[in-house]
């Protein structure tokens, strides 16, 4: 979708080039910015493709193999398309004691999709996330870089531009 | 010479070192707001009165710990370093901002609040180990500390603060932000080193420690944020007036939180040792109506529950050790009397199993097993033998049996519900056997 959409040029730009090299220059040795490096790309581009993740290994000095082992340890670097806006629903305990399983279901519910799954315009992908550190404001959801306190039903209207399943 | 600063900050709090410059109505405080209470002050006391092994020293006399969780001696982690000009020219000062803990909000105030702190402590932990650079390794999903930490190192490299010759010294120091890109096991000290060169975060054998050879390859101190935040004020007031500030046994102040059923949900920079009763009843301001407190974890999701009988027990590292748990990270997570214990169990189990790094079987098996045996007691499918199966695990995956300490925190708040709220897994055995299972 995202993909298709927005399709980039499948190299790289001289400023994602330009980030990831910056990044590498923080560490002794280049492969310390692997995280950064994909971050780079996913900011750009939303994910990280096959394409991309074998350039900023040949910047990094490293092998597709070994960035690769990296990419699919982390769950915030996405190895396959994601929606504009990715939905991290916290699912830790304190949100989960005040209803975070009900806001994940509202939202299942308005958008027509399950945990992993992409709304069909390419708008939103969800996903569940451990405690993202507001336990007093429960339950927490972050939407893109986004986090919103205290969700209940009426906020989601909001925070989901009131859209129709 | 730092008398004419110690009058003026005494008027804003000193009590609450590390919250001073957290005002009401004010986003968070600017380098200028920073310096009118004495910021970089302690910073320039250590470094152009003291040698590195002095601010050790300070640091040692001052009983800090730890604020992560283990509460580890601060100047004792620090004086595993070898220092001397036999020792390796570069060394790492890291900061642990990876604050993944299920019901710990207490380091993410301290960056977006007064990200300076941070900065001015780190200066001062590099200082005392001579580190070469330093990083702040901040979880990925922290935005707002992203960009406003990054801003706060801009501006101390414009004031030299840091850089090279620090206000003047001939120590010089880099300071990076690490963003990173999740997962629970980034915290584990040796893992977040795996991770911050840029590899998967497994954890890595102890020996070597850290403090000899850490990241690559090199002696590396690693401190939590709230811990180095301490360090400015230890420097700027001095350890008898750190000593002061606590109630207990252990030094100075801690930011205390509760979550959950409670009132008032937040966060308090309260004296170390201050009772547990008092934060709940009079900062968390007692339980919401139609709710009884039933139980707590008293710092995060890997620490054992403890009782309503417990309430009189003070927030101090040994205290609560005694009786069964850990301080762990001063944050509680509030179990109330409509909350099922052993639902709230399989959710914390749920949280250890998928953040598990899979690298040692106890834990990349074990967890799963313990998540299905709480799923089927709940489902109505358990038997009288899983109770004890259960209890097998928390032995299977207690100390010394795994890795790292993931398996042995995550199975802290099974092991004790087991034997505090026995009543209500064995409520579930008293169901009938639901015909699909058969």
């Amino acid at each position: 979708m995202r993909d298709q959409d927005m399709r980039v040029d499948s190299q790289l730009s001289e400023a994602e080039i330009a980030e990831v090299l910056e990044e590498a220059s923080h560490y002794p040795e280049k492969s310390g910015a692997s995280i950064e490096g994909l971050k780079v790309v996913q900011k750009y581009r939303g994910w990280v493709s096959n394409e991309s993740l074998k350039q900023v290994a040949d910047l990094l000095d490293m092998s597709v193999e070994e960035l690769d082992g990296v990419a699919t340890f982390y769950n915030l670097i996405y190895r396959q398309p994601v929606g504009r806006k990715v939905i991290l629903c916290c699912d830790s305990v304190s949100c989960w004691m005040l209803g975070s399983d009900n806001i994940k279901q509202k939202i299942s519910d308005r958008l027509g999709i399950e945990y992993g799954g992409t709304t069909s315009d390419g708008e939103y992908t969800l996903l569940p996330i451990v405690c993202l550190g507001a336990c007093d404001h429960a339950p927490v959801l972050m939407v893109g870089d986004e986090l919103h306190h205290n969700v209940d039903e009426a906020q989601l209207d909001q925070i989901l531009n009131t859209r129709a399943s | 010479m730092f008398g004419k600063f110690l009058k003026k900050s005494k008027n804003r709090n000193p009590d609450k070192p590390l919250t001073r410059n957290i005002v009401d109505g004010r986003a968070y405080a600017t380098l200028s707001d920073y310096q009118s209470t004495g910021g970089y002050e302690g910073l320039r006391t250590a470094i152009t009165t003291m040698d590195s092994l002095g601010v050790q020293q300070v640091v040692k006399d001052s009983e800090l710990r730890g604020r992560g969780g283990a509460g580890f001696p601060t100047g004792l982690k620090w004086s595993f370093v070898p220092m001397g000009e036999k020792a390796p020219e570069t060394k790492y000062f890291v900061v642990n901002a990876d604050e993944m803990e299920p019901g710990t909000f207490k380091d993410r105030v301290l960056m977006e609040k007064d990200p300076h702190q941070l900065i001015e402590g780190m200066v001062i932990g590099s200082y005392a180990i001579r580190a070469t650079a330093a990083y702040i390794f901040l979880r990925g999903e922290y935005h707002l500390s992203a960009e406003r930490l990054s801003q706060a190192i801009a501006e101390a490299y414009q004031q030299g603060f840091l850089g090279k010759n620090i206000l003047g010294s001939d120590f010089s120091l880099d300071l990076y932000l690490h963003s990173s890109a999740g997962r629970y096991i980034c915290g584990e000290e040796t893992a977040l080193l795996n991770a911050l060169e840029g590899k998967r975060a497994i954890p890595r054998a102890k020996p070597p420690f850290p403090q000899i050879s850490g990241l690559w390859g090199k002696p590396t101190i690693v401190n939590n944020v709230e811990t180095v935040c301490n360090l400015p004020h230890i420097f700027f007031y001095g350890v008898e007036w750190y000593a002061g500030l606590g109630r207990g046994k252990d030094q100075g102040t801690k930011l205390f939180g509760a979550s959950g059923r409670v009132k008032n949900p937040n966060v308090w920079e309260l004296p170390m040792g201050t009772p547990i009763r008092e934060i709940l009843e009079e900062h968390a301001g007692g339980m919401q109506d139609g709710y009884q407190l039933k139980g707590f974890l008293p710092g995060g999701a890997s620490t054992d529950f403890m009782l309503p009988e417990h309430l009189d027990v003070l927030m101090d590292f040994d205290a609560i050790a005694e009786h069964g748990s850990r301080m762990g990270t001063g944050t509680m997570i509030i179990l109330d009397d409509k909350t099922c214990p052993v639902k709230m169990v399989l959710n914390l189990e749920q949280f250890f199993s998928r953040e598990s790094c899979g690298w040692c079987t106890p834990c990349r098996d074990g967890l799963p097993w313990v998540v299905t045996i709480l799923e089927d007691l709940i489902a109505g499918k358990g038997q009288a033998s899983d109770l004890e199966l259960l209890e097998h695990q928390t032995k299977m995956m207690g100390p010394g049996n795994t890795f790292c300490a993931l398996a042995p925190g995550a199975m802290e708040p099974l092991q004790s519900a087991l034997k505090y709220f026995r009543g209500d897994f064995e409520k579930y055995l008293e169901r009938p056997v639901v015909k699909e299972a058969e």
